[in-house]
């Protein structure tokens, strides 16, 4: 039996403590996928430190008009708050949009930027994998493949990152906060994971034992017009195929901010910068949104079966820009 | 005898229901037995070789682990015709994912992890897994399902087709589908001396009795099979599962209670699924639509172990008159877990490409797609020439027009839309076999309560309340006098619940136990020692029957909404009328049609097994990978019947609602996909990105 110790503490310094002291140490959250990978045997920690008795449960207000967000906060309760939904729709949507009412219950922030991918190979340990097993091939380039990444891939591995809600936290350029051995830390979203390269291994830029305590989402006006539109292959309870987080501003027919994240194509939320950077300043038609989803696209490296993404995601960042642009 | 209305036909709510919800139904993995111990099975990681060694002695140490039982070790088994019973008998891996050990422990997670521990060494040979319709192994199976040729001809269709000024001629495939019922399958077993007791999920316990019988060489009184709830199936409890054979070869080995129960996982390579299938349909007609010729060829897989070949072309046997008609089954047998029956086996891929070939001809032809199928409505069956105990498909058609909103469709296709969304609607017809087989029953008079007694299963669809209803109106008596007992092996042998068969046969014995009964009381017998007790079999009456087609049928309308952007599909109306004889029980009755249309629904979108061919096995094996309709996904169903009797099934004149549900669901799917955008998708699931890139 594969046995493991549980710790559940209520200060912060003894989860740091606690993790530091034993190899191969996970932080718990809601479980939803850590308890998955436990018994599918791709994790087997010898101790889980429960994290969502730590005082990170609040949605707060952040500095200048931003809102702080606990790492412990439950999907389903920062998906309902008030702040969220109006001041940062596409976030209540992305997670909303995300797995099931009971799963949402349980799932955490913190968690939720953690989870890994869920790549047939990755799960099944009697096939190979870089990313679990380093160096013993990538069956998906291949295999099966037609959910996997079409940008920011590597030869070694070409999975996709999950989440929904990180798709809109990397439109609003959130922050994340940690706690580790070195002290506390600030790390942009955009600097929290890593493409693959030949270390698919390793995928966010935290140290081991480090602690995500808190998600920062800075003031962003532009943030009230923006919408999450996820594509998936039944209505609901399915990891999207492609989806999009927008924010646009729209002064007198020229875009003067924007901001476009997509989720589903690489192994992080991909703020989409080429697409985002042929908007600013020019147009806001129809035709400007194909060419800067174009822009966006044309380095995109699809596989034998998913170049299917391509088409879906340039449709969703010209359909959402779209209805961004009849709301504003 | 007091005046009392008929209950048979009524909406009366499952008996067992509170029992179920409150906990206190018990599956077959939650018999509690003093001592029991647990089995996992260790799977074998390779597609095609030989076990080469399998270090038992690195897990016997383990905490709790009680024995491994391999191929080194395993009780012999007595041959059997279906080979994925013979467990652990020798050193040949058939698939990825074949039991190669099973252990047993004091406790589940300790057997789970000596399983997972167990070092097996393989010999591996190349695989072959992916079916083809050029695949060089391709050949006639002896019959096809249950029983049936598997070619048939009728005229000459390749001069049909010559002559036809009209010709529809395409492929279809339907993917691997695996039926994944809410309960995993589970077995319970233990030994009395040489008596054997296993609680197991299963559709029909008759049939697992007679399994074990043969397979642990043992007399008929000496098995005893108890599945008093079961947690659906849809095909793949239909006959013995390996999971029966190991509890019950372990709880032998160990002297002591074994229990084994497959994980979800599990599911996807031990206990069967839908073959795919490729289908070449030809149909030659006149410019009216009338057909002249009709060609189904399909290309299914079976697997080295078992020769299983799905009747795919038998729905073109009996639906449209073609004076020309050739239907032909091909087999390929490969590296792969053996496909077994999953709801409407053979109706359920084969409708889906001929009910969309007959939409592609009746756009080629101009004609009304319902005006089409009531044109080519055969007067006896198209192939054979039996007449039919009753056929309604052209009143289903028309009654399901009317309350669909049919008349006036405008046939073009791709022009109505609603902002984003592209909307179209298409129909398809359906048709089940109607089939009763023997089955025994008993009824006794206990006290002042009438018990029934039939190894009838009751798998969620309301079997053991329907069953109530027809003794309690046979016996005239309110159904709160009636105790039906299911799913016990030692109350005779009975059909299984599966191929809309089951209450067919089972309602049949009861009442003819109840009329015997009912009689004798009557004539104020006197009653025996051993209480008064009616008795009945149907073998000679079923015999005795007259040679007839007997088939249920059915249209269904479909409402779709095409995403244009992404390519994501909605289904906010399904419509579906049946013609399905006598309808016992009003309530379940509707829920299992319900269930066949969301399953059709879930067919039709989304679900898929996809077989990795570097390894050799269904890749997404679990809910995550392996997508079935959800809520979200189901909108209204409208299930309606008409009254239809047919005194030529058997004395209900019942026929059976377990599989017409999902027939034509699909193609209704997929021509509404078709007229919505003017695409036409003749490979399921009709995914997002098959739309986007059509």
């Amino acid at each position: 039996m594969r046995e493991f110790s549980y710790a559940r503490p209520s200060q912060p310094a003894d989860a740091l403590t606690a993790i530091a002291g034993t190899r191969g140490a996970r932080y718990l959250g809601g479980g939803t996928n850590l308890v998955d990978l436990m018994k599918l045997g791709v994790e087997s920690p010898g101790l889980l430190v429960d994290v969502t008795a730590l005082p990170y449960d609040l949605v707060e207000e952040g500095a200048g008009g931003g809102l702080r967000v606990g790492s412990g906060v439950r999907n389903s309760d920062l998906a309902a708050n008030m702040a969220v939904r109006r001041r940062y729709p596409a976030l209540a949507q992305a997670v909303l949009a995300g797995a099931s009412g009971q799963l949402r219950n349980m799932a955490t922030v913190g968690g939720n930027l953690l989870q890994r991918t869920r790549c047939s190979y990755f799960q099944d340990v009697t096939k190979p994998c870089n990313k679990r097993v380093p160096g013993s091939g990538c069956p998906a380039r291949q295999g099966e493949h037609h959910n996997l990444a079409i940008l920011g891939a590597s030869p070694h591995c070409v999975a996709t990152h999950p989440s929904d809600m990180a798709v809109a936290l990397a439109a609003f350029d959130a922050v994340v906060h940690v706690e580790g051995p070195a002290g506390p830390r600030q790390v942009p979203l955009s600097e929290l994971y890593r493409l693959p390269g030949d270390e698919p291994q390793h995928e966010t830029t935290l140290d081991s034992g480090t602690l995500i305590t808190t998600v920062e989402l800075p003031a962003l006006p532009l943030a009230a017009n923006s919408r999450y539109r996820k594509a998936r292959e039944r209505a609901s309870y399915a990891f999207a195929i492609g989806s999009v987080a927008a924010a646009l501003a729209v002064v007198n027919g020229v875009v003067v901010d924007v901001r476009v994240a997509l989720g589903a194509v690489a192994p992080m939320p991909w703020r989409a910068h080429l697409a985002e950077q042929a908007l600013r300043g020019g147009p806001a038609t129809e035709q400007a949104f194909k060419e800067a989803a174009d822009a966006e696209l044309a380095r995109a490296q699809p596989l034998r079966d998913n170049r299917y993404k391509i088409p879906l995601l340039r449709n969703l960042m010209v359909r959402t820009l779209s209805e961004l642009l009849e709301a504003s | 005898m007091s005046t009392l209305t008929a209950t048979v036909g009524m909406p009366v709510s499952r008996i067992e229901g509170v029992a179920k919800v409150t906990g206190q139904a018990r599956y077959a993995a939650e018999f509690p037995l003093a001592g029991l111990a647990y089995g996992w099975v260790a799977q074998s990681t390779i597609a095609r070789g030989w076990i080469d060694s399998i270090e038992a002695e690195a897990v016997l140490g383990l905490p709790g682990v009680l024995a491994v039982i391999t191929h080194q070790n395993a009780l012999p088994l007595q041959a059997v015709d279906d080979g994925e019973l013979l467990v652990l008998q020798d050193r040949r891996v058939h698939y990825r994912g074949q039991t190669v050990a099973l252990v047993v422990a004091s406790a589940l997670e300790q057997a789970r992890a000596a399983a997972d521990a167990l070092p097996v060494r393989y010999d591996p040979e190349p695989h072959d897994v992916l079916l083809s319709a050029d695949h060089p192994g391709l050949f006639a199976p002896d019959h096809v399902n249950p029983n049936l040729p598997t070619d048939t001809l009728t005229g000459d269709v390749d001069a049909g087709l010559a002559r036809a000024e009209v010709t529809v001629e395409q492929t279809y495939s339907t993917p691997a589908e695996h039926n994944n019922p809410m309960e995993p399958h589970a077995t319970t077993a233990y030994w009395d001396g040489d008596r054997l007791t296993v609680y197991d999920s299963n559709q029909g316990a008759t049939r697992v009795h007679q399994a074990l019988v043969q397979l642990f060489g043992l007399q008929d009184g000496a098995v005893r099979v108890v599945s008093e709830h079961v947690g659906g199936g849809f095909g793949s409890k239909g006959s013995t599962r390996p999971q029966t054979v190991l509890a019950a070869m372990a709880a032998r080995m160990l002297d002591r209670p074994v229990r084994v129960t497959f994980t979800r996982q599990q599911l996807f390579s031990l206990v069967g699924y839908r073959t795919p299938t490729i289908q070449r349909v030809r149909l030659g007609a006149d410019p009216s639509g009338r057909l002249g010729a009709l060609d189904h060829e399909v290309f299914e897989q079976t697997s080295t172990l078992y020769e299983f070949a799905e009747q795919t072309a038998a729905f073109s046997r009996v639906m449209y008159a073609a004076p020309n008609l050739r239907t032909r089954h091909r087999l390929v047998a490969l590296d792969v877990p053996t496909p077994r029956w999953m709801r409407a086996p053979g109706e359920a891929p084969g409708s889906f490409a001929v009910e969309s070939a007959m939409d592609e001809l009746a756009e080629a032809c101009g004609v009304d797609p319902i005006d089409l199928r009531v044109r080519n409505e055969p007067t006896v069956e198209p192939e054979g020439g039996r007449p039919f105990s009753s056929r309604n498909l052209v009143a289903c058609l028309h009654d399901g027009a009317a309350r669909f909103g049919w008349t006036g469709r405008d046939p073009r296709q791709g022009f109505r839309r609603d902002g984003r969304w592209l909307i179209g609607t298409g129909v398809a017809a359906s048709t089940y076999p109607a089939r009763s087989m023997p089955s025994t029953a008993s009824v006794a008079l206990e006290a002042d309560r009438f018990v029934v007694r039939v190894t009838a299963a009751d798998i969620g669809t309301g079997s053991r309340t329907a069953l109530t209803q027809v003794a309690a109106d046979e016996l005239g008596v309110p159904l709160e006098r009636v105790d039906v007992r299911i799913g016990d092996s030692d109350y005779g042998p009975a059909m299984v619940a599966g191929g809309s068969m089951g209450m067919a046969s089972w309602s049949w014995a009861v009442v003819k136990a109840c009329r015997q009964l009912r009689a004798a009381i009557i004539r104020h017998e006197p009653v025996p020692d051993g209480g008064l007790v009616a008795h009945a079999d149907t073998t000679d009456d079923i015999l005795a029957q007259a040679d007839l087609v007997r088939h249920s049928f059915g249209a269904q309308f479909a409402e779709v909404r095409v995403d244009i952007d992404t390519g994501e599909i909605r289904v906010p109306r399904l419509v579906g009328v049946f013609a399905a004889g006598r309808i016992i029980n009003a309530k379940t009755a509707r829920s299992q049609l319900i269930g066949g249309m969301t399953m059709g629904l879930s067919m039709a979108l989304f679900e898929e097994s996809l077989m990795d061919a570097q390894f050799g096995d269904y890749l997404n094996h679990d809910f995550a990978g392996y997508h079935i309709a959800a809520h979200a996904d189901v909108h209204t169903i409208d299930v309606n019947w008409i009254d239809e009797h047919d005194d030529q099934l058997n004395p209900l004149g019942v026929k059976g609602l377990g599989e017409i549900g999902i027939v034509g669901t699909a193609a209704a799917i997929a021509n509404a996909v078709y007229d919505a955008t003017g695409h036409r998708q003749r490979h399921l699931p009709i995914s997002p990105e098959r739309v986007l890139t059509a």
